[in-house]
């Protein structure tokens, strides 16, 4: 695998916690708001200017564009099979934000769910996250 | 309904990601994130056909990810990525030639586990 310069890593990083932190934030406020504005299953889109009503579905969309934004940077730095793994760590946040926040209850197969995926976060971690050189002219 | 749901956004996920991934590697890599910028890049987005398809692609998963919380908790919507994780690192050692080994292989599936454990 090649390596990567030393000035690089701590902005792919600071990138990977941005993403991470807008993932939660973003998901945990959409999801409060369309438990809010209730059932749509359509597949027209007029349904669903309005959950655009609701402030918290409407704060968790900008701050997911944000995520979207940060995402996009980070993968013109760094490898899908790198990124992927590694931002999985908004899973483990999430759940244990609900514990201990909100004091939701985590069962055994969660616990070991939350395991898993910090095994995961820290075995991409070791890997470079660049493998390929340069623009990819050619890709696809 | 909810697993035709899980399905669409498990396919749209992965597609959406490998374009996108495809289309910032051409687009090349993004030093900082200081207004001027992130308004370059946006700009370069808005030509890069690669990009703008997956923004198609996330915009079909986003939607159905909408209706599914809509009928259901966070909790089931996750499965739906725990898929995604395996196929998008399947797609990205052979359509985006990144350099996957067993501890990415392992960290995909340690994830994907982890991810369907959550649900539960």
């Amino acid at each position: 695998m090649n390596s990567e310069s030393r000035n690089d890593v701590p902005k792919t990083r600071v990138l990977v916690l941005l993403v991470i932190a807008t993932n939660v934030l973003g998901n945990v406020s959409l999801s409060r708001g369309m438990h809010e504005v209730g059932r749509i299953v359509s597949a027209s889109p007029l349904d669903y200017l309005r959950a655009f009503a609701n402030p918290w579905t409407l704060i968790g969309i900008c701050v997911l564009v944000i995520w979207m934004l940060s995402d996009l940077a980070l993968l013109s730095r760094a490898d899908l099979s790198f990124v992927l793994p590694v931002t999985a760590s908004a899973y483990v946040l999430v759940a244990l934000g609900g514990h201990f926040l909100l004091r939701d209850h985590i069962s055994w197969e969660r616990w070991t769910g939350i395991l898993l995926i910090t095994i995961g976060v820290v075995l991409a971690e070791e890997t470079p996250a660049r493998t390929t050189k340069g623009p990819l002219e050619r890709l696809l | 309904m909810k697993w035709l749901l899980v399905g669409i956004i498990a396919l749209c996920n992965t597609l959406g990601d490998v374009l996108n991934t495809a289309g910032m590697k051409r687009q090349g890599e993004i030093e900082d994130l200081s207004p001027r910028s992130v308004a370059v890049m946006v700009k370069r987005i808005l030509r890069n056909p690669l990009v703008l398809a997956g923004f198609g692609a996330l915009a079909v998963s986003f939607f159905a990810l909408l209706s599914l919380l809509s009928i259901t908790t966070v909790s089931f919507a996750v499965p739906a990525t725990a898929i995604s994780y395996l196929l998008e690192t399947l797609l990205a050692k052979y359509i985006l030639r990144e350099d996957v080994r067993w501890r990415r292989w392992a960290a995909a599936t340690f994830v994907a586990c982890g991810v369907v454990l959550l649900s539960f």
